[in-house]
């Protein structure tokens, strides 16, 4: 894996319409990933956070600017294209899970794989590979209402390794957690970091943006100032 | 190829997954189209009986008969008044003459009646309607006989026997179960008859006088002998296939005109039941209800479909989220909307295949309940498969089509939104 960068974004803007009301979420942001790093992303809510993410996940496009994704411009990019980025490349992650209620732990695993036309043997494989790595091999057969909150964000972790994707997108993954919880989901990423995958997170707990490379704080759709390795390294109007 | 097959597995078990998940759901809707399906077909069913019902009934009668009585002139013609009385003399030769001039005529037979004559048999005693026939009285009055016994033949008539077949519920009054009437001597009038047959059963809507069940019918030649009637009660004819029996009814009017003297056009000299044309104006309205039931059915068809297509709305608007996270884990269009689409479709087959079966086991049962009075005339309910066929495949299009837009809407779905949906 080479140590380039990963995603890069310059001057990212979103704006929504709803009506005549105007929101101007992202105001030009630049922002790069590379690989193997471990990113926080702060700021109040509604500062943006989550619509950057958003885009940088695929599933938002910028109103302008440019998005690189490994090497690729995103905005020339046709529906299939993306799709296979969401299924491949990226690994989600939400606040509130989003497990299919009706599905087992393996079979929520097993749903990128599903879509991404895996066969047999090699899906099951990856589905038990991607459990064992958040310690619930045993656990396959549970379905969400059976398991804490903690093992069902680490089945939803799981489903966002199983196509082995370059970048873990995290949106406030412990926001909904105790604090037992929270540290252990940040141990996992920790672990998955150390395997040489890029996480970015969105979080409002600093115990987690402390332990990560950068710190990226963001504020009315601008990003307010970076922290790496805990010094500030940048700051807005600087 | 293989990769399709292997594909199209994954997506079985995909779909198969949610529909576990959506139990309650997916009964109602397959409940839905299982209830529009029994409804339709079941009420194809039912006119399908009705129609054979009401066609046999007609038939019972007699199928393209005319009857005809004497009536009475309203016009003066050839120096001769109105108000005189045409009857039908028995020695006239009205009947041949009828069948040699008049066009269109395949048969044609005078009766006699008369009203209150005693039967006795086995110290039992009934008052019924004598009739006195011809054989032709027996195709075109449908006076068929059951096995075992027959009508009046030519040789009866030729022999004046005195041999006597019996209405069905005449025979009933008369002879205790178990009797087989056939062979037995009764006695009219205190003659003694020989019982040659009884009626079988037949479904009739019309007569006129009374039904052909409480029927007592002798040679017109042993009627005679008896009791002598100078003129027939009335004439039967039956119309040739093919023939108008509207023209017929007017030749009759030009030769009966000129054997009795009253001007063609008298209307009322001549009294005339056309069967035939009741026939059609009865098969008019037949197609009217039929009309109707297929409107009707056409409405439940419509509301089972709006049904199935509110039922694909809400189950795309409940599973938003669900949509979005599919979309964010790299779900694309086609999955989205097959998955809805294979759902819809499956809802349509299931529901179809189990309202019909439904429906054809109802009407197998209607058929094993005993039809006496107005339930003989809803017949024998046939599954209409060409019918059930239709229904289910127009639910099952509608059921696509319900499912298509909303899934196009979802697959269409901005996933951030979608994600945000609660």
């Amino acid at each position: 894996m080479n140590n380039g960068t990963l995603a890069s974004l310059s001057g990212i803007t979103k704006v929504y319409r709803t009506g005549k009301v105007e929101v101007r979420a992202l105001r030009g942001i630049d922002f790069e990933i590379k690989r193997g790093e471990f990113i926080a992303v702060i700021g109040p809510s509604g500062s943006g956070k989550s619509t950057l993410m958003n885009i940088i996940g695929c599933l938002d496009t910028p109103t302008s600017g440019n998005y690189v994704l490994d090497g690729q411009p995103v905005a020339d990019m046709g529906i299939h294209e993306l799709a296979a980025i969401r299924n491949k490349k990226i690994g989600f992650i939400f606040q509130n899970f989003n497990l299919l209620a009706y599905a087992t732990a393996y079979e929520n695993v097993e749903l990128p794989l599903i879509f991404a036309g895996t066969s047999g043997p090699v899906r099951k494989e990856k589905v038990m590979h991607s459990l064992s790595i958040v310690g619930l091999a045993d656990r396959a057969d549970h379905k969400p209402t059976e398991l804490s909150g903690g093992e069902m964000q680490r089945v939803a972790i799981a489903r966002a390794l199983a196509n082995d994707p370059e970048v873990i997108l995290a949106d406030e993954p412990t926001g909904n957690l105790d604090t037992g919880s929270g540290r252990e989901i940040l141990s996992i990423f920790e672990k998955l970091n150390s395997m040489g995958r890029s996480v970015v997170t969105i979080t409002h707990d600093m115990t987690i943006a402390s332990r990560c490379h950068r710190i990226v704080r963001i504020r009315d759709g601008l990003i307010e100032s970076t922290t790496e390795n805990g010094e500030k390294v940048s700051s807005a109007g600087n | 190829m293989r990769i399709l097959t292997y594909k199209l597995l994954l997506f079985v078990k995909l779909i198969g997954r949610e529909f576990k998940a959506q139990k309650l759901r997916m009964g109602l809707t397959i409940l839905a189209i299982t209830w529009g399906t029994i409804s339709i077909t079941l009420l194809m069913a039912f006119s399908v009986g009705l129609d054979q019902q009401f066609s046999k009934a007609r038939k019972g009668l007699g199928e393209g008969i005319v009857i005809v009585w004497g009536g009475q002139t309203s016009l003066p013609y050839q120096g001769l008044p109105q108000g005189r009385r045409i009857s039908f003399r028995t020695e006239s030769g009205v009947v041949d003459l009828i069948k040699s001039r008049v066009v269109g005529i395949d048969m044609v037979a005078g009766e006699f009646l008369r009203w209150g004559q005693t039967l006795e048999y086995d110290r039992k005693q009934i008052n019924k309607l004598l009739c006195g026939a011809y054989p032709e009285y027996e195709i075109m009055r449908s006076h068929y006989a059951q096995a075992g016994g027959r009508f009046i033949n030519q040789k009866d008539m030729d022999s004046k026997r005195r041999v006597v077949y019996l209405g069905t519920a005449v025979a009933e009054e008369l002879f205790d179960d178990g009797v087989n009437p056939v062979g037995e001597i009764i006695k009219i009038n205190s003659i003694p008859f020989t019982v040659i047959g009884v009626m079988i059963e037949k479904l009739q809507d019309s007569n006129y006088h009374g039904p052909d069940e409480d029927y007592v019918v002798i040679p017109a030649s042993t009627f005679l002998l008896i009791y002598g009637d100078p003129f027939f009660d009335n004439l039967v004819y039956k119309v040739k296939k093919g023939i108008d029996s509207k023209v017929v009814e007017k030749d009759l009017f030009r030769v009966l005109g000129g054997k009795y003297r009253f001007d063609p056009a008298d209307e009322s000299a001549l009294w005339i039941w056309d069967t035939v044309e009741d026939e059609k104006i009865s098969s008019k309205v037949f197609l009217g209800i039929t009309i109707f039931m297929w409107f009707i059915g056409g409405m439940t068809l419509l509301i089972a479909g709006i049904g199935v297509a509110n039922i694909m709305y809400v189950a795309v608007r409940e599973r938003t989220k669900e949509i979005g996270t599919k979309i964010a884990l790299g779900a694309e269009r086609k999955h989205i909307i097959l998955q809805f689409m294979t759902e819809a479709l499956s809802i349509a087959l299931v529901g179809g295949i189990v309202g019909i079966a439904f429906s054809a086991a109802i009407c197998a049962l209607f058929r094993m309940l005993p039809m006496e009075g107005a339930l003989e005339f809803m017949g024998q309910p046939t599954v209409n498969w060409l019918v059930a066929g239709t229904t289910v495949f127009t639910l099952t299009f509608i059921g696509l089509f319900a499912g298509l837009f909303p899934a196009r809407k979802a697959a269409s779905i901005n996933p951030v939104e979608a994600l945000r949906y609660e």
